[in-house]
């Protein structure tokens, strides 16, 4: 019967989703909210018991619900695993799920498509729940599938704006890319081990390490790392890692709730979530971690310059989660799965705070985004100005709350991981948390203090959000600020992951640092002789002084630094090489196999020539056809003569 | 002494004969069709000679289906040769050209 | 000796009769030269030992067929002249054409002896040798179910040759019993009330 009310978790949200979507006319936007409400409601109770049983040492959970097809030996199933990982992913997902149902109530006040945006955003937690608690690849594939699909739903989901529609296509195409990466390394895993369900695969995959394969000619490459790359190109396609990020800043065209529940809390996380979960696999192949944590390094530094730069808020913070995903994904090459995790849990509530709070601002300022027309919200807004402040400080890692823990933990593990890449990852991480710090509150700065810089019209209608849009804000603060200490020690240094997540011995850098972990407090205290809290500080402190003491300097540092900032302004020209490299070229080579292959070749020689030359052979063969009988006796008493001939010339 | 070659050869003249005579002939269907009976000739001079030398009496069997079956082919030659006359009042092939594409 | 100077005798009448109908000017001329070329074939295949189809070739060919043509010519009011134009034009195609086919049959059977050892002469007969019972003996068992076909040829080509020819004629009155029956009295009465005082 435990099955039963797994199977309950993503399918209420599936069937609110269904009622809201199909019959949203017939039960009205109250009625819409409300169903789509309790669906996410009743999955994040029973994931609350779920997680309790694990906690309580429930034995995990895995088997499969519903055998789809079974073809040569290869099973297709629909099955749940329920393990410490998949609970602590299931109530992350469902409470930021149903923080943003309840805030988007406030936030889709007005909009025509409230009924549809419901619909989406519980479909959304049924993928997502799918995604997590599958026990198998093709599921996985499915729940990643289905929440790309939502994604592109509703980054296009005010399809009259053509910004929407290309950021929404982008989002599409770009996860494309990733996605057939993904597939193909599923596709390497079914090869090699002839299994879709992880454990099987789990257990074969010291096996496949054996295997060497040959991709192009004369290069031979271990079989593990080729599927490890393979699945990881999925999980940069999903968790926008450079160079597959772009899609992520235009995914801001979305509204703000998805922004925050899809572009940052959740279906981001997928690939970090992903990776975790195939830790048995990636930790046999030390090239593939040493590739994950580089690309993650690259994208946790380079990624946060650009949000130092970026004036749109919700920009900065889709920046500031691409940065973060980074953090996430060098904590996967480092081997501490448990410290990403770990930061994913904590970054999930305080990045959905911060996006929320975002949006309350944008709500307040009527739709306006640009930073450089707000200043001194402070005082309107008062609940937004502290949560999102709360968001920001966890963000930035401020002894005590909740990212600070999991940050900390992260820069320490990879301090300690001797992966190829370690130095370069730890440079970039460290340095990340200047950046971070400085573009967090140059956000804060620019939008709650300093000078009020909107127009007049605008500044009369200041005044706070409804309570269903702070409701959600006050919610996910408290996590925020307490999930970090409380978890810590359990989550991290504890056994929550025994068996859930493998670490090879000699990768293992959580159990390091858990010898010299004595507590929170110490943790804390610990701290204080890392230079990370002390790069956070001088990140508050200079955007302090440049943004709210002396905005002069600013300009003329800017003046100075131009040559960077055009980099950074045009995001190191990824767009650009996307645009004109890849789709023009792409658009080049369909063009020439549309003029030459298409319209000559197929067209022209194959269509119309072979007509043509029917044509042609016809009207020859037409004077032969005179209609006068005896012409074809002729031809037929010749052709016997002839044919005679030649018999006998044979002969 | 005759010998099989002899009448082969024989039926070979006869049946060059009837070529020659389609060549001729060209524009008179009557004539035709009598050409189409002297070639039909030939092959049953071929079939009973044989016959004769193979002693199998088989071939003469042959003959006698060909007889039947150029029977009926004359006799529906000559029915289409009537109708087509009622129609165009003259039998010259040389106006037949209607199955001219 | 004989054999061999009636197959001489016989074979020249047969090209000439044959060179006849394929050169005659008028078709009359032709079917009679045909006419003979079936009789001195006839005449041949007895040499042959083949009385029933030489028997057969006669009646069937000269008895029905060649009178049948003849009925055709006869019916048909043909412009010979007409027909005659452009007699030679292909006549060197022809020639050339029959010559070779000539030359290839005399190269396989006289030279080549068709590529094998052909018998000197024929073998010889059994003494109460029939050759109408040898024939039916295999036309009414191995060749039972050809034969019924030929019939059914026959019978084809008899329904075939009637519906061709057969003409419609209209205008001519004629009975057309069904109708008769089927006529009912409203259709064919009309009753009119005459108003018998007013006179026109």
């Amino acid at each position: 019967m435990m099955q039963n009310y797994y199977l309950a978790i993503p399918l209420a949200p599936l069937f609110a989703a269904i009622l809201a979507g199909l019959f949203g006319r017939l039960i009205g936007r109250v009625g819409a909210h409300s169903v789509t409400i309790l669906g996410v409601g009743i999955s994040f109770v029973l994931s609350l018991v779920v997680l309790n049983e694990q906690i309580g040492g429930a034995a995990t959970y895995n088997a499969p619900v519903y055998t789809w097809l079974v073809s040569d030996g290869l099973s297709m199933q629909i099955g749940f695993l329920v393990d410490h990982l998949t609970a602590l992913m299931m109530v992350v997902v469902t409470f930021v799920s149903l923080m943003v149902h309840v805030y988007t109530i406030g936030y889709m006040h007005d909009d025509p498509g409230y009924q549809r945006f419901f619909s989406y955003i519980s479909l959304f937690t049924f993928a997502m729940l799918m995604l997590v608690m599958s026990n198998n690849f093709l599921q996985l594939f499915f729940g990643w599938e289905a929440v790309g699909l939502v994604s592109y739903l509703l980054i296009g989901f005010w399809f009259t704006k053509p910004s929407a529609i290309f950021a929404n296509m982008k989002a599409f195409l770009v996860n494309r890319v990733g996605d057939f990466g993904f597939l193909l390394g599923i596709a390497g895993v079914v090869y090699y081990t002839g299994s879709l369900d992880y454990l099987a695969a789990f257990k074969a995959a010291p096996a496949i390490a054996q295997h060497s394969m040959v991709i192009l000619d004369g290069n031979s490459w271990n079989a593990i790392t080729v599927i490890c790359v393979c699945l990881f190109i999925g999980a940069m396609g999903k968790s926008a890692q450079v160079p597959l990020h772009v899609w992520l800043p235009d995914s801001m065209e979305g509204p703000t709730p998805i922004s925050a529940l899809i572009h940052a809390a959740t279906m981001v996380t997928a690939g970090i979530f992903m990776v975790a979960r195939m830790s048995p696999l990636f930790e046999l192949s030390d090239a593939a971690l040493g590739f994950v944590m580089v690309i993650g390094a690259t994208t946790a530094l380079f990624m946060g310059f650009l949000g130092i730069v970026n004036n749109d808020i919700k920009r900065v913070v889709a920046y500031s989660t691409l940065s973060q995903l980074g953090y996430m994904t060098v904590a996967l090459g480092a081997s501490a799965y448990g410290a990403g995790i770990f930061h994913l849990m904590t970054h999930a509530f305080f990045k959905a705070l911060l996006f929320l709070g975002a949006g309350s601002v944008i709500i307040a300022m009527h739709h306006e985004q640009d930073m450089r027309r707000m200043g001194g919200l402070r005082k309107y807004l008062p609940i937004t100005y502290w949560t999102s402040l709360i968001g920001a400080l966890a963000l930035i890692g401020f002894p005590g709350f909740s990212g600070f823990f999991s940050k900390d933990a992260l820069i320490d593990s990879v301090g300690l991981s001797h992966a190829p890449g370690a130095g370069y990852a730890q440079f970039c991480v460290t340095a990340g948390v200047y950046i971070t710090a400085f573009y967090t509150f140059r956000m804060i700065f620019m939008t709650f203090h300093g000078q009020e810089r909107m127009d007049h019209h605008t500044r009369e209608h200041l005044h706070e959000s409804p309570w269903v849009v702070t409701l959600p804000l006050v919610l996910l603060a408290i996590p925020s600020v307490f999930v970090g200490w409380f978890t810590v020690g359990p989550v991290l240094f504890g056994h929550w992951f025994d068996g859930v997540i493998y670490v090879a011995e000699r990768h293992n850098v959580l159990g390091e640092l858990a010898h010299e972990y004595t507590g929170q407090m110490g943790f804390v205290v610990e701290a204080f002789k890392a230079p990370a809290l002390y790069l956070a500080a001088a990140g508050v402190a200079s955007a302090w002084y440049l943004y709210l003491k002396n905005p002069a300097l600013t300009d003329r540092i800017a003046a100075v630094m131009a040559p960077v900032i055009r980099v950074l302004d045009n995001k190191y020209w990824f767009d650009w090489f996307n645009e004109n490299v890849l789709a023009r070229g792409a658009r080049a080579l369909g063009r020439l196999f549309w003029k030459v292959g298409d319209e000559i070749v197929v067209d022209g020689v194959l269509v119309n020539g072979s007509a043509r030359s029917v044509g042609w052979l016809a009207a020859v063969v037409r004077h032969v056809q005179s209609g006068y009988l005896y012409h074809y006796a002729f031809a037929m008493i010749i052709g016997l003569a002839a044919m005679l001939a030649w018999l006998l010339a044979r002969a | 002494m005759i010998t099989l070659p002899h009448f082969l050869v024989l039926s070979g003249i006869l049946f060059s004969i009837a070529v020659a005579g389609i060549f001729l002939n060209r524009k008179n269907v009557i004539v035709l069709l009598m050409c189409i009976e002297l070639m039909l000739l030939a092959v049953n001079f071929n079939f009973v000679a044989f016959s004769r030398w193979w002693g199998d009496v088989a071939g003469q069997a042959f003959v006698f289906f060909i007889l039947t079956v150029a029977a009926a082919e004359s006799a529906i030659g000559l029915a289409i040769l009537v109708v087509l006359f009622r129609e165009r009042k003259s039998i010259n092939v040389e106006n037949l050209d209607t199955m001219r594409g | 000796m004989l054999t061999t100077l009636l197959f001489y005798v016989f074979a020249t009448i047969l090209v000439g009769s044959a060179a006849g109908v394929v050169l005659s000017r008028n078709p009359v001329r032709a079917a009679l030269f045909l006419v003979l070329a079936f009789f001195e074939s006839s005449v041949l295949w007895l040499l042959l030992d083949a009385e029933f189809l030489g028997l057969v070739l006669v009646l069937v060919y000269v008895g029905a067929v060649m009178v049948l043509f003849l009925f055709v010519i006869m019916m048909l009011d043909i412009n010979v002249a007409q027909l005659r134009e452009g007699f030679t034009k292909h006549a060197p195609l022809g020639a050339l054409v029959a010559g070779l086919m000539i030359a290839e049959i005399v190269y396989v059977v006289w030279v080549r002896h068709l590529g094998m050892n052909l018998p000197t002469s024929a073998p010889p007969l059994p003494v109460n040798y029939s050759n109408t019972h040898q024939l039916g003996q295999i036309l009414y068992t191995d060749y039972m179910l050809p034969f019924q076909l030929a019939a059914i040829v026959l019978l084809i080509a008899i329904v075939a040759a009637i519906a061709l020819t057969m003409r419609h004629r209209t205008g001519f009155k004629k009975q057309d019993v069904s109708a008769q029956v089927a006529r009912r009295r409203e259709e064919a009465v009309r009753i009119v009330k005459v108003d018998a005082e007013k006179a026109s």
